[in-house]
């Protein structure tokens, strides 16, 4: 068992044998990017808290028994004894079929295929999601919009492989804001944003905005119904926040 | 409304009055109200005999109680008679009336309800001249067929509470918790973890407002499983008891909390659980000042929504406190952090009945039961009984309660009475949906923890199928392949991706179509489905594809590289013919659901491959035995 430290308290650690200061509870993969070792992870945001979905940031960690286990490191927390081992042969052969899996799923996305293609994922042997949306899951967009923006507009739908993520009824949801954080946090670009006419869309959730326009440049700058939502959260906006984009005010 | 008891003292006198009030000579006539024997019509005969006994006006000569399952569910409805102990099955309304005469006034057994053993023609008097009994070992089921389920007072008066009162007046916290340690007690509900380790870390575990959370799993998603149905619905009062028992241990003093979870589909077992929880607070067993000492716990239910993975303990607390089902990672244990972030101790239903049992009978009764030696550690070995749910094709199904360490051959031949229509056995799955599928080879295995899990299979919470000899492996593992990807919660895309893989070159196979590398294709995905996944439904789900590869490699090879299915299931790969024995008498023709049969009376028949559909609906109705499937 873990030992009882509080968390958040100094521990050391290794890294491929090597000792590294760390805090206790924090999320491992965060404490390796910090360090400068190379991850991948799909799933994964600073700002938000671990899922453990995308199961590409492997790692090996052997334990102060000296037993080894696989386990992804986003969720994992930094304890004091452990030491991580970065591409074990377990660890490359359980991630490139984890690759190939994700690639199955996504079979057109640039970043995914890049990804595949620096792991020597081999190709043609899974049969490639038809209706393929790009999308693979990993939730951070419902992560960035209940615990960053707030506004709770969409969720994951269903179970096991008919799982989906959507707005309540797959309709247009009154609680988007189209602030478009998930469509930047999104590792395969498949949600989009489109803004024409005076207008933002948010084209994955069907959400259509119309923007506010800068007073200063003539230029829309973010919807009008978002600066209304922060607003009334925020009990009151500058006027000038309405008026015009960020560096004019 | 009674008094509550206000020291342990005060119970003891209680047991003595209701026994004082009881005479044991009486006759009861108990009625097996479990799933298997209300299917069977018992409630019907229930109210028959209520009728007749009214009729009769017999109210003061017999009790009559209506229990939870008896157990043997393939022969219900089941009906005992005591103080004789007559065993009477498949007992019809209509036999009410010679009951209660013969049996109960008369105190003569009816030969013609008796069971009559199919293979040495022996009539079984009582319960224990059953096989189906006699090799069993009914310990946590023991008074299933006793006690009311509805009365706090006849659990009382077998010893219920006992327990209780005896570590309330007697132990300190730390000696019931060491009791359990030292009995090597392990979960019964799926890893097997010693109930004593998990204890003792609840018990370490910080906790600044002293709330320690008590929950017993009885979410029981296993299809064909109802160990812990028949435990919540047949003896209630065992599983609180022991919850309350662990709560002493685990948080006293402190603020436990307790959780008894059932699945929705349980309604029975929410309603006879709901009415134990509110006799026990009457009586002072639960609620503030238990038996009048300074100890308070209290239990609520929770009614699960039925999904296969809010069994899992994580997932479990998630719906517990309004989230959808979905498991974490367990970095963290939950006996640090669980429910709402606090210290929680989960614990199978099963595994709370056993508490009770350690308590009274003690520790050295209880690992005299089972394998292996847990006087060093806890790992150490499998203690005490288990109950199993014995279904499939054997000739004796229902519930099974066994010492740890009997050979699967003793559970499926002695208890289950071998293979039904004399067929041969194939194979057995334990464990559950998510548990492997052991050959016969594997037959004088003794079934604890450590050897099923040797063999690539486990204990799980106990279900047992049997398979005979027209199953096909490659069909069962598909079919398990597609439950464990439909009931996978769909968070990790090793589990939801991974098995929706497996599942897609299964099919494959299946029909006709696998191709050269399949297997090692197979075999490298469930790998990193195993050892990749999030929680313990990706890391077992390939158990079933990955046991029948290992012990039925050949029936794989014959799908791929001969598009054969040897066992002659798999649709794609048969054909159905029409042998020389046909008589031309056109019955497959008539009920051929696509027409495809053609033939003129009298002369021989021919099936138009294009057109069927080989639904053997032909070789069903044929009365000639001319259909082959080939
Ligand atoms: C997918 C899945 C389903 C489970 N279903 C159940 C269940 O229905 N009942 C149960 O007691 N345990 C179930 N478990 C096991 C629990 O997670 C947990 O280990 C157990 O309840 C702990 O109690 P025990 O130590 O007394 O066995 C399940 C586990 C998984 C991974
Ligand atoms: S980043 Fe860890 S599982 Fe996705």
């Amino acid at each position: 068992m873990s030992e009882q430290h509080p968390f958040g308290a100094p521990v050391t650690f290794r890294i491929g044998g090597r000792p590294y200061e760390g805090t206790y509870g924090d999320s491992l993969l965060e404490t390796l990017h910090r360090y400068g070792y190379e991850v991948p992870s799909l799933c994964h945001h600073e700002a938000v808290s671990a899922y453990g979905a995308c199961r590409l940031c492997l790692v090996e960690v052997v334990d102060k028994r000296g037993r080894h286990k696989i386990t992804t490191s986003c969720n994992f927390p930094v304890q004091a004894g452990i030491d991580v081992l970065l591409d074990t042969p377990d660890v490359v052969r359980h991630r490139r079929v984890v690759l190939e899996l994700l690639l199955a799923m996504a079979p057109r996305s640039p970043e995914l295929r890049a990804l595949a293609a620096e792991h020597d994922v081999p190709g043609g042997r899974l049969e490639p999601d038809e209706s393929a949306e790009d999308c693979i899951l990993c939730g951070l967009c419902e992560r960035v919009c209940r615990e960053v923006v707030g506004a709770n507009a969409i969720a994951m739908s269903a179970r096991g492989t008919a799982k989906r993520m959507t707005t309540p009824y797959d309709a247009e949801n009154p609680a988007c804001i189209a602030c478009g954080a998930c469509v930047y946090v999104c590792p395969t670009r498949c949600i989009g944003l489109e803004e024409a006419d005076g207008k933002r869309t948010i084209l994955r959730w069907g959400r259509t905005l119309p923007l506010a326009v800068c007073q200063q440049t003539g230029r829309a700058f973010t919807p009008q119904f978002l600066l209304e939502h922060y607003a009334k959260k925020l009990g009151g906006l500058d006027e000038k926040v309405f008026r015009k984009a960020p560096p004019y005010r | 409304m009674r008094a509550r008891l206000t020291s342990p003292q005060a119970l003891e006198k209680l047991r003595a009055e209701i026994a004082g009030r009881r005479d044991p000579e009486k006759p009861v006539l108990s009625i097996c109200a479990g799933t298997g024997c209300v299917a069977y019509g018992s409630l019907k005969l229930a109210d028959a005999v209520r009728e007749e006994v009214e009729k009769r006006g017999l109210g003061d000569k017999l009790e009559v109680r209506i229990n939870g399952c008896h157990g043997f569910c393939e022969r219900g409805p089941l009906v005992l008679c005591h103080p004789h102990g007559f065993f009477y099955q498949r007992v019809q309304p209509s036999d009410v009336g010679e009951i209660l005469e013969q049996s109960i006034l008369a105190g003569q057994p009816i030969e013609r309800l008796q069971y009559v053993d199919p293979v040495t023609g022996a009539r079984a008097v009582k319960q224990q001249d059953v096989g189906f009994y006699k090799h069993q070992m009914r310990v946590l089921l023991e008074y299933n067929g006793w006690i009311d389920p509805t009365s706090i007072e006849d659990y009382i008066a077998v010893g219920g509470y006992a327990a209780l009162a005896k570590a309330l007046s007697t132990m300190k916290p730390e000696e019931v918790l060491d009791a359990i340690y030292k009995s090597g007690l392990r979960g019964r509900g799926g890893g097997g973890f010693p109930a004593g380790v998990k204890w003792k870390e609840c018990r370490n575990a910080p906790a600044p407002d002293g709330v320690r959370y008590i929950i017993a799993n009885g979410d029981e998603g296993d299809p064909g499983a109802f160990m812990d149905r028949s435990l919540m619905e047949g003896n209630p009062h065992l599983v609180i008891e022991g919850m309350i028992l662990g709560a002493y241990a685990i948080a006293h003093p402190g603020h436990p909390v307790g959780y008894i979870y059932v699945r929705n589909e349980y309604p029975l077992a929410v309603e006879r659980l709901g009415l134990a929880l509110e006799k026990a607070r009457e009586l002072g067993l639960l609620g503030e000042k238990i038996l009048g000492t300074d100890f308070g716990f209290d239990i609520q239910i929770n009614r699960g929504g039925g999904a296969f993975v809010c069994g899992e303990s994580t997932a479990l607390m998630a719906s517990i406190e309004g989230f959808v089902g979905e498991p974490r990672a367990k970095h963290i244990h939950t006996v640090v952090q669980g429910l709402y972030n606090k210290p929680t101790n989960l614990n199978n239903v099963e595994t709370w009945a056993n508490v009770p049992l350690i308590l009274t009978r003690g520790v050295d009764w209880f690992t005299s039961i089972g394998t292996g030696d847990v006087s060093k550690d806890p790992w150490g070995g499998s203690k005490g009984t288990k109950i199993f749910a014995l279904v499939g094709k054997v000739n004796n199904t229902g519930l099974v309660e066994v010492p740890m360490g009997k050979t699967l051959r003793e559970i499926i031949f002695d208890i289950g009475g071998g293979i039904r229509d004399g067929r041969q056995f194939k194979a057995v799955q334990t464990g559950g949906p998510s548990g492997g599928c052991l050959p016969a080879s594997h037959l004088d295995m003794p079934v604890d923890f450590d050897r099923l899990t040797e063999a690539g299979s486990m204990m799980g919470s106990g279900g047992m199928i049997v398979m005979d000899d027209s199953t096909c492996m490659v069909d069962v593992a598909r079919y398990f392949l597609h439950f464990l990807a439909d009931e996978s919660c769909g968070k990790c895309v090793t589990c939801r991706e991974g098995l929706k893989h497996l599942c897609k070159i299964v099919d494959r196979i299946c029909a006709g179509q696998g191709r050269e590398g399949d297997l090692e294709l197979l075999d490298e995905i469930s790998l990193t489905v195993e050892k990749a996944s999030l929680c313990a439904l990706g890391q077992t789900a390939p158990n079933p594809l990955r046991s029948t590869m290992r012990y039925f490699r050949d029936e794989y090879v014959a799908h791929i590289r001969d598009h054969k299915c040897p066992a002659k299931v798999c649709k794609a790969l048969i054909t159905f013919g029409i042998n020389d024995k046909c008589t031309g008498c056109m019955v497959c023709a008539r009920n051929c659901p696509t027409g495809a049969i053609t033939g003129e009376r009298k002369k021989l028949h021919v099936i138009d491959q294009s057109k069927c559909i080989r639904c053997g609906v032909c070789q069903e109705v044929c009365k000639f035995d001319a259909v082959d499937v080939a």
